[in-house]
C-alpha cells in the first residue's frame, strides 16, 4: 500500500528544463509545488568541477551521467513485422537522468525553429500541392505559431545568457546572423562566442561561395553574464569537454546554472530526488488526475496528492507514463486510431570528415565549446524551394565541432585500416589537420504512419512493466534530403581545400547503435483535433484536463534544428496559459 | 506489482548500483557538502587483478599489435593497454553493471544492437581461452604470445575477417571489443592505468585536462605549446622524495 502524502497545488514528474522552468513559474504564482526526479540531485562543484571533470573514459564512454538501460531502457525494431529487442547498451540516443536532466550534459545550442516549421502541413500543401507529400507522411501544424511562442524563447534566451548574433530583428535583416530565421524582438543578451581555426576558414569558405554564415547560438557564454533571476554564469573556457559532460566553470547554461539557486529559495517549493513516478492516478471517472505514485530508494511506494500534475520527463518516459497510467488512446497504426505514440521522430544528422595538408594546418580540435561553430541556413526548412528535388524538409549545417578528445575524435582517411600500425601512423598524421564536425548535417525528421511506440509486449523494466517499444526507419524523403545536405555541406568543405572529403551519409535501416542526437520527439503531440493529438495548444491533455505534458514529445514532427530552444519556449508558453488561464477556472481550456 | 516480488526486484537492482544514494527531500537550500563526493577511482600498478598470467601474455602481446611500438611512440603493451582493460574487466565494465541485462536473449539485426548474454568479462576469457587453444592446435603447441608479430598479425586479420572462428565465442564480437577498448585503454586518463606517462596523448598533441584555452582560441594555425596534464597532474608536478 502507498503512504499517501499531504496534498500539494502541483506535482511535477521529471526536474530538468521544462520542470525546473514551469517549477519556478508556478512557485512565484504563490502554488505549493514539488517536483519528484528519478535521478540524483546534481551540483557543479560536488559532481563535476574542473579537476576531474574533464575525464572522457567516464562520462562519454561509460555514461556516468545518464540514466543506466538496467534501470530501464526500450525495446527496438525498425519495422512493425519484426520482433523487438532490448536495448542494452544507450546507442543512437543517450536518456538523462538526475536534477538538471538533459541540461546538465547537452550542447547547449540553442536555436529557434522557422515561422513556417509551426504550421508545417498547411505551408507545404500551399506551396507544393498535397500531391507533393509522401501519402504514408502523417506531419500536423502545430496549432501554435511562431509570433505566439516569440516572447517565450526570448525569456529563454535571456535566462540562459545566449551567445549568438541576430539575424533578425522585428523585421530588419541583420549582417553576420542568420538572414533566414523568423524576427526576433531583441538582440542575443550576449555576443557570439569566439570562433577556433577550421570553424572560421569554413566561414570564409561558405562566404565564398555565396552563403550566409553565421555563429551557432550558444548557450556556452561569450563573457561572464547574470540572468534576470539573479543567477551568475562565467565565460566560458572552451576546454573541449562539453557535451556528454557537466561544466566546472558554471559557464553552460542549465537548470543548475539559470535557474535552481533561485528557485530553491522560494518556501514554495520542494524537490524529491531518486524517486520515480511509476503511475499518475486518475479519479473514478477518469477525466481528472489526483496525483502521482512514486517509489523511492528503500523500495517504499508514496502517493503525492495534487490538484494539477506536470509531467516533464525525457520525450519517450513522458509517452510511457500516459500508456502505463491508461490517459489517452494508444495509437493503432493498422487502424490509424488514438493519439498515444504516434508521430514519433528522431533526427536525421550525417557528418563529413574532411582531411587537409598536416603542413599546412594546425586545428588545435581540442579548443572548443559545445556550441562552438559557424553554420549556413540555406538548406533548412522550407528556405529553399524543393520543388525539383522531390522531398521536404531540410537541416543546417556547419563545422560546429565540439572536441578533439582522444577516444572519440581521432578520424583517420577511409580505407586506413583500423589496427596496427598503418593506423597509428594516421591517427597521429592527421589529429591536428582534420574536420569532423559530429552533428555537421543537423536534419529534420518528419513523421509517418508506420514510426511510432507503443508498450512491448515481452520485455519489463526492473519494476516488471512494460518496456517503451520503439518502431521506426528512416523514409526515402529522409534519404533523398540527407543525401541533397551531405553534398552541399561537403562542397564547403572542399571549397576550404581540404585533400579528402569524406562523406558520411545518413542511410537506411534506422540504426539504434549509432550516436545521432538525443532529439527524440513526438508520441504525445500538440494540436487542434483530440482525434490526432493527445495535447491542445497549451499542452493541456485533452482527456485529464489538470494534466500538462511538456518536452518534445509535443512536437508533431522534428525540425532541422536542436529543439531545447523550443522545448523550453512551449514550457513558458504552458506555464503563461495555466497563470492567465487555467488558475482563473480549471478546467478544458479548448473547445474541439 | 505485488510487493514481495517488487522489493526483491529492487534489491536487486540496487545491489547492482555502484553508490546507494538514498531520496531525499529537498527545501529552502542547494543539498551541498564542501569537497566533491564522486572523485574517480584512481588505478594503480600492481599485479594483474582480472588476467591469469596466461591470459596477460597473450592481451600484452595482442595490445601490441593493435597498437605497435615505434621509434617515437611505445605501444599498447607500454602504454599499459592490457592494465587499463584488467582493471576494467575486474570492475563495472567486465560485469556489464547497469547494462539491460533480462531476457529473452533474441538474435536480432545488426541495426538492433549486441544482444549477448555474456559480459565483458566473460566475453575475454572465454576468448582468449579459444584463442590459445586454436594458437596450441595449429601453431605446434605454441601459445598466441610466443608467436611472431608478423604470425600473431596474420590470426587477428584472420579473427578479424570472420576466417578463423571459436566454437565456444563470438571471435568477431571479441575483436570489436578489442578495438574498442585497446584505444579507449591508449587515449583515456592515465588514472584508469593505460596512457601512460600521456604517451597517447603526446603522440598527437593532445593537452587532456588542461580545461582553460581562453588565450589561445584567438591563434589560430599555432600549435598549442604547454605539454599535457591528467586528473593527476604532471610527473614534474610531483616532489622528488629525499633519498
Amino acid at each position: 500500500m502507498a503512504r499517501k502524502l499531504p496534498r500539494k497545488d502541483v506535482v511535477i514528474i521529471g526536474l530538468g528544463w521544462t520542470g525546473a522552468i514551469m517549477a519556478y513559474e508556478l512557485a512565484e504564482a504563490g502554488l505549493d509545488v514539488i517536483a519528484i526526479e528519478r535521478g540524483p540531485w546534481r551540483n557543479t562543484a560536488t559532481d563535476f568541477p574542473p579537476g576531474y571533470a574533464a575525464d572522457e573514459l567516464r562520462f562519454r564512454i561509460r555514461h556516468e551521467l545518464f540514466l543506466r538501460p538496467g534501470q530501464t531502457t526500450f525495446t527496438f525494431r525498425n519495422k512493425a513485422s519484426q520482433t523487438a529487442l532490448p536495448i542494452r547498451n544507450w546507442g543512437a540516443f543517450m536518456p538523462p537522468n538526475g536534477v538538471g536532466g538533459g541540461g546538465v550534459h547537452w550542447n547547449a545550442e540553442t536555436w529557434r525553429f522557422l515561422p513556417s516549421d509551426f504550421v508545417l502541413k498547411t505551408h507545404l500543401t500551399e506551396r507544393y500541392g498535397a500531391g507533393f507529400l509522401p501519402e504514408d507522411m502523417t506531419i500536423q501544424d502545430w496549432a501554435v505559431t511562431y509570433d505566439e511562442l516569440e516572447p517565450h524563447y526570448d525569456k529563454f534566451e535571456y535566462l540562459c545568457g545566449t551567445s549568438g548574433q541576430a539575424g533578425n530583428i522585428k523585421g530588419t535583416i541583420m549582417e553576420g546572423g542568420n538572414p533566414f530565421e523568423g524576427p526576433r524582438s531583441r538582440p542575443y543578451p550576449n555576443p557570439p562566442q569566439d570562433q577556433p581555426f577550421s570553424h572560421t576558414l569554413f566561414a570564409k569558405a561558405a562566404r565564398d561561395l555565396g552563403y550566409k554564415p553565421f555563429p551557432q547560438p550558444s548557450g556556452n557564454m561569450s563573457r561572464p553574464y547574470q540572468n534576470p533571476l539573479g543567477v551568475r554564469l562565467g565565460p566560458c573556457t572552451y576546454c573541449g569537454f562539453c557535451e556528454w559532460f557537466g561544466c566546472g566553470n558554471y559557464s553552460k547554461a542549465s537548470p543548475q546554472t539559470t535557474i535552481l539557486p533561485a528557485l530553491i529559495r522560494n518556501s514554495n517549493f520542494s524537490a524529491r530526488d531518486n524517486s520515480e513516478v511509476t503511475r499518475i492516478d486518475l479519479d473514478s471517472s477518469g477525466k481528472r488526475a489526483t496525483g502521482v505514485t512514486f517509489v523511492d530508494t528503500a523500495g517504499d511506494e508514496w502517493e503525492q496528492p495534487a490538484d494539477l500534475v506536470v509531467l516533464s520527463a525525457y520525450t519517450i518516459f513522458n509517452v510511457q507514463l500516459l500508456l502505463l497510467s491508461g490517459i489517452g488512446k494508444a495509437y493503432d497504426p493498422s487502424a490509424n486510431t488514438g493519439v498515444v505514440g504516434r508521430n514519433f521522430t528522431h533526427q536525421t544528422v550525417s557528418d563529413v570528415v574532411s582531411f587537409f595538408d598536416s603542413a599546412k594546418f594546425i586545428f588545435n580540435p581540442f579548443i572548443a565549446s559545445g556550441a562552438i561553430g559557424m553554420c549556413i541556413d540555406e538548406f533548412n526548412g522550407d528556405n529553399f524551394d524543393h520543388a525539383a528535388h522531390g522531398f521536404v524538409g531540410g537541416g543546417y549545417v556547419g563545422q560546429v565541432q565540439t572536441n578533439g578528445r582522444p577516444i572519440e575524435t581521432t578520424p583517420v582517411p577511409p580505407g586506413t585500416p583500423l589496427w596496427g600500425a598503418e593506423w597509428k601512423q594516421a591517427v597521429k598524421e592527421n589529429y591536428q589537420s582534420a574536420t569532423k564536425p559530429g552533428t555537421g548535417v543537423h536534419g529534420s525528421m518528419y513523421s509517418y504512419r508506420d514510426v511510432y511506440v507503443d508498450l512491448d509486449p515481452t520485455y519489463k523494466d526492473r519494476f516488471s512493466r512494460p518496456l517503451v517499444r520503439i518502431t521506426m526507419d528512416f523514409h526515402d524523403n529522409e534519404i533523398k534530403q540527407n543525401k541533397f545536405l551531405t553534398d552541399k555541406f561537403a562542397e564547403i568543405f572542399e571549397a576550404m581545400g581540404a585533400k579528402q572529403v569524406h562523406k558520411e551519409y545518413r542511410k537506411a535501416p534506422y540504426d539504434i547503435t549509432k550516436y545521432q542526437t538525443t532529439h527524440l520527439c513526438g508520441g504525445a503531440i500538440m494540436g487542434s483535433d483530440p482525434n490526432t493529438s493527445a495535447l491542445n495548444r497549451y499542452l493541456q491533455n485533452w482527456d485529464v484536463p489538470n494534466l500538462f505534458v511538456l518536452g518534445a514529445s509535443a512536437f508533431p514532427q522534428n525540425a532541422g534544428y536542436n529543439p531545447t530552444g523550443t522545448v523550453a519556449a512551449l514550457a513558458y508558453w504552458a506555464a503563461d496559459a495555466i497563470r492567465t488561464k487555467y488558475l482563473k477556472n480549471p478546467g478544458q481550456l479548448i473547445n474541439a | 506489482m505485488r510487493r514481495r516480488t517488487f522489493v526483491i526486484s529492487l534489491a536487486s537492482w540496487l545491489v547492482s548500483t555502484t553508490s546507494l544514494t538514498r531520496a531525499r527531500v529537498i527545501h529552502g537550500s542547494i543539498p551541498w557538502s564542501p569537497f566533491p563526493d564522486s572523485a574517480p577511482e584512481i588505478v594503480r600498478p600492481g599485479p594483474w587483478q582480472f588476467f591469469t598470467l596466461d591470459e596477460a601474455r597473450a592481451m600484452e602481446a595482442i595490445v601490441d599489435r593493435i597498437i605497435p611500438p615505434d621509434p617515437e611512440t611505445p605501444g599498447g603493451k607500454d602504454a599499459g593497454c592490457a592494465v587499463f582493460i584488467d582493471r576494467q574487466l575486474r570492475g563495472p565494465y567486465g560485469s556489464n553493471q547497469g547494462l539491460y541485462r533480462l531476457g529473452p536473449f533474441g538474435k536480432g539485426t545488426k541495426e538492433q544492437g549486441a544482444q549477448s548474454e555474456l559480459t565483458h568479462a566473460e566475453l575475454y576469457r572465454k576468448a582468449l581461452a579459444a584463442l590459445d587453444g586454436h594458437c596450441k592446435s595449429t601453431q605446434g603447441g605454441k601459445s598466441f604470445a610466443e608467436l611472431g608479430a608478423s604470425e600473431q598479425d596474420d590470426m587477428l586479420r584472420k579473427i578479424e575477417s570472420g576466417e578463423i572462428k571459436f566454437e565456444t565465442v563470438d571471435a568477431q564480437g571479441f575483436f570489436s571489443a578489442l578495438l574498442k577498448d585497446v584505444p579507449e585503454g591508449f587515449f583515456s586518463d592515465p588514472i584508469h592505468g593505460g596512457n601512460r606517462d600521456m604517451v597517447g596523448w603526446k603522440m598527437i598533441g593532445f593537452p587532456g585536462i588542461r580545461y582553460d584555452y581562453r588565450d589561445w582560441v584567438h591563434r589560430h594555425n599555432e600549435r598549442y605549446p604547454y605539454p599535457p596534464v591528467s586528473i593527476a597532474g604532471r610527473a614534474d608536478w610531483t616532489p622528488k622524495s629525499r633519498a
